[in-house]
């Protein structure tokens, strides 16, 4: 199948429906294309695109000279389309896409909350990323809000959001967080049971909103990179790599080929690592130690070989724009294929034994179940997604280099079930250490650094780079002087959050940090 | 059952023995549990709070745990609650949402109420800084006793800042 081949076809339903394309454009935003259509028709695209099959992937905002620019990013065999509109700045009000995509839902109030974009027709109208620290009419990523904010008064809590709740005989409420029992991120999860049995979950998420979409502001390619590494800790690499892409393609800048190596090596290097954790954690939730310190013996494992080769335990910081900070010698690299072989032989008898034991079983299978048509309609991605029938990923579907050269399968499954989502990742795993040996045969030789380019125009780029979480879509724009003017980052959480408000219904409340832990949102990442 | 047990005596204990060379986290461990005994009854009980990190300080706290560190030895564990904590383990930049969640955890855990600000951004707001969003260094919100540098620290920094947290307040 080449690439774009159903475009037109496409483009014959939005014509049938009297939606106007005012440009087409495959380059600005490669490897999306670009279509520019009239604000009013913007919900109307929505729908024929939701009714064609197209995932909805992002959205975001940006405020350009005396307008709003809207995006929104929509895939289809792997092939992305961008959707873009202008919006008046006098009455900034668009038609609302949650009714043909409900994942766009807190994308939309986010928007709403930052840039002060109204969604009419949105079916939730209570904010979303805003708590107290700036009031209602007040929107911190437009140009006359100071990135120091407008008041130092002390930032009040959230107390007076308005939850729904269920009535009827019997049910209660549970309120949980933000601060949590475990050693884990913030945030606010509200219950309503009958007996255990969960009847509705509430996220409340934004409480660790940092200001990342402001503060990128005004940064130089290298300090957007450090920021874009610290949207989610545990993702460091890919969220810095996506970064990366988007600065590349937008100032053209080409970037090495064993560069490219290097970063998917430690992108993969990533996923392993938090793979092992999290395999080990989840069993862990459920009684099972012996997984937990077997995996996290080995991961510790891992992350010193990280800090003796790449300088970090974590890998922060390994990716500069333009290529990346570490090189790695003959007898480096024959270190690392040595830890794969061990790893794989180590890894043989706890996966084996975590695939068929009761306990296990008993516990896994048949809990926190995601449909596969839920999974479809949220959008989900990642290991979430692949659990539950959805193959997508960005390294096969839409192959960004080295993946164009090293072919990636994909574990999918259909039971949805927490189970399930250990099986993809226990699989991903013993996948990932073939990418990585296939990367080490094949690594080119040649500079790790490529030459940052002098950027005289303004220009945007669209990164793509499939995190050990799923799939990451960042949009960075630079200006003349090749400042950032808008960064957003969007991380694979935004899509896994709603499934697990899904996935746990009719679960009963003990399940919850298993189920929480086998989705594993970020809420850094989405909160920003 | 039998394969779980092969497994784990062939792996037997990997934890950094007291007698070898990688004695520095040995040697540490030993005064913390040396302070401890003596002005802890034996344990610390810590309480960790991400008030706005980015999630790598967590992954760094979390390996403490591993059984490479296996901090819990040395008396140091972490508990569910600050009204079971000694100390608190504070992460991230304070994000102006967290600031009262913090307050209010602060207020929470008995005296001696230590107060350890773990990373970088707890330290001085870090990548972060002091914006409409985030207050910043942990230390604008609530009175910190020991700051650990680092982004994130390692297991092994966390653990010193630990000893000297325990060694400030008797
Ligand atoms: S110190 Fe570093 S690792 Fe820790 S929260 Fe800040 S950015 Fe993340």
């Amino acid at each position: 199948m080449s690439r774009f081949d159903w475009l037109s076809e496409f483009l014959a339903r939005l014509h049938d429906e009297n939606v106007l394309v005012r440009r087409g454009l495959a380059k600005a935003l490669a490897p999306a294309h670009v279509l520019v259509i009239d604000p009013e028709d913007w919900a109307k695209a929505a729908a024929i695109a939701a009714e064609f099959g197209c995932r909805w992937a992002a959205l975001w905002g940006d405020e350009l000279g005396a307008k709003y620019i809207l995006y929104m990013v929509l895939e289809y065999g792997g092939d992305y389309l961008a959707l873009r509109a202008r919006i008046p700045t006098e009455n900034p009000v668009t038609p609302s896409v949650v009714p043909h995509f409900a994942c766009a839902d807190r994308m939309e109030r986010h928007i709403h909350d930052l840039l002060g974009l109204t969604f009419s027709g949105h079916p939730d109208d209570r904010r979303w990323t805003r708590h107290q620290a700036w009031p209602a009419h007040r929107f911190p990523l437009r140009r006359d809000f100071p990135v120091e904010g407008e008041s130092p008064d002390p930032t009040p809590p959230d107390s007076d959001y308005p939850f729904r709740r269920v009535l009827g005989g019997g049910v209660y409420e549970i309120p949980v967080g933000p601060v949590h029992a475990g050693i884990i991120e913030p945030g606010h999860f509200r219950f309503q049971a009958v007996g255990e049995e969960i009847l509705q979950l509430e996220e409340r998420l934004g409480y660790v909103h940092k200001g990342i979409e402001k503060i990128a502001q005004g940064r130089d390619p290298s300090a957007l990179v450090r920021l874009a590494g610290r949207v989610s800790g545990d993702s460091t690499v890919a969220h810095a790599w996506a970064a990366c892409q988007a600065m590349e393609r937008a100032a053209r800048c080409q970037v090495p080929r064993r560069a490219l190596y290097l970063r998917a090596l430690m992108a993969e290097r990533e996923r392993v690592a938090n793979h092992l954790g999290d395999i080990g954690a989840i069993c862990n939730d459920v009684g099972f130690a012996f997984a937990l310190y077997q995996l996290s013996r080995l991961k510790e494992q891992w992350l010193r070989r990280n800090q003796q080769l790449f300088k970090h335990r974590l890998m922060m910081d390994a990716v500069l724009p333009g290529g990346v900070a570490v090189n790695l010698d003959a007898e480096q690299i024959d270190a690392l294929r040595a830890d794969h072989r061990r790893l794989r032989a180590e890894l043989h008898t706890p996966f084996d034994i975590i695939d068929d034991h009761p306990s296990l079983e008993d516990r896994l299978v048949t809990t926190g179940r995601l449909p596969a048509d839920a999974a479809r309609r949220l959008g989900v991605l990642g290991y979430v997604g692949k659990a539950s029938g959805q193959g997508f990923d960005v390294r096969r579907d839409n192959p960004y280099p080295p993946y164009d050269s090293v072919p990636v399968t994909v574990p999918v499954y259909a039971e949805g079930d927490v189970a399930a989502r250990v099986r993809v990742r226990m699989e991903e795993i013993t996948i990932t250490l073939g990418i990585m040996d296939k990367l080490l045969d094949t690594l080119p030789t040649g500079e790790v650094q490529g030459l940052w380019p002098a950027v005289t125009r303004a220009c945007e780029g669209l990164g793509c780079v499939e995190g050990w979480r799923g799939e990451i879509l960042t949009y960075v724009r630079l200006d003349e002087t090749g400042r950032v003017m808008r960064f957003f980052p969007r991380d694979p959480s935004w899509l896994t959050w709603p499934a697990l408000e899904q996935l746990i219904l009719g679960n009963i409340v003990p399940d919850f940090p298993v189920c929480n832990k086998s989705v594993n949102g970020s809420y850094s990442g989405h909160d920003l | 059952m039998l394969r779980i047990l092969r497994t784990t005596l062939r792996t037997g204990v990997i934890t950094e023995p007291v007698s070898v060379v990688d004695d520095e986290l040995v040697r540490l461990g030993i005064k913390v549990k040396q302070v401890l005994d003596a002005r802890f009854g034996g344990s610390l009980a810590l309480r960790e709070v991400d008030a706005g990190s980015c999630n790598g300080c967590e992954l760094e706290i979390h390996a403490l745990n591993n059984p490479y560190y296996d901090a819990e030895r040395f008396g140091v564990h972490f508990v569910a609650s600050p009204r079971h904590a000694d100390a608190l383990l504070v992460t991230g930049p304070v994000s102006r949402h967290m600031a009262a969640a913090l307050q209010r955890t602060y207020q929470a855990t008995p005296a001696p109420k230590l107060v350890i600000a773990a990373g970088t951004c707890a330290c001085d707001g870090g990548e972060f800084g002091v914006t409409y969003a985030s207050c910043g260094a942990v230390a604008n919100v609530i009175p910190v006793d020991v700051s650990i540098p680092g982004c994130p620290p390692t297991p092994l920094a966390l653990l010193k800042g630990i000893l000297a947290a325990v060694n400030r307040r008797s």
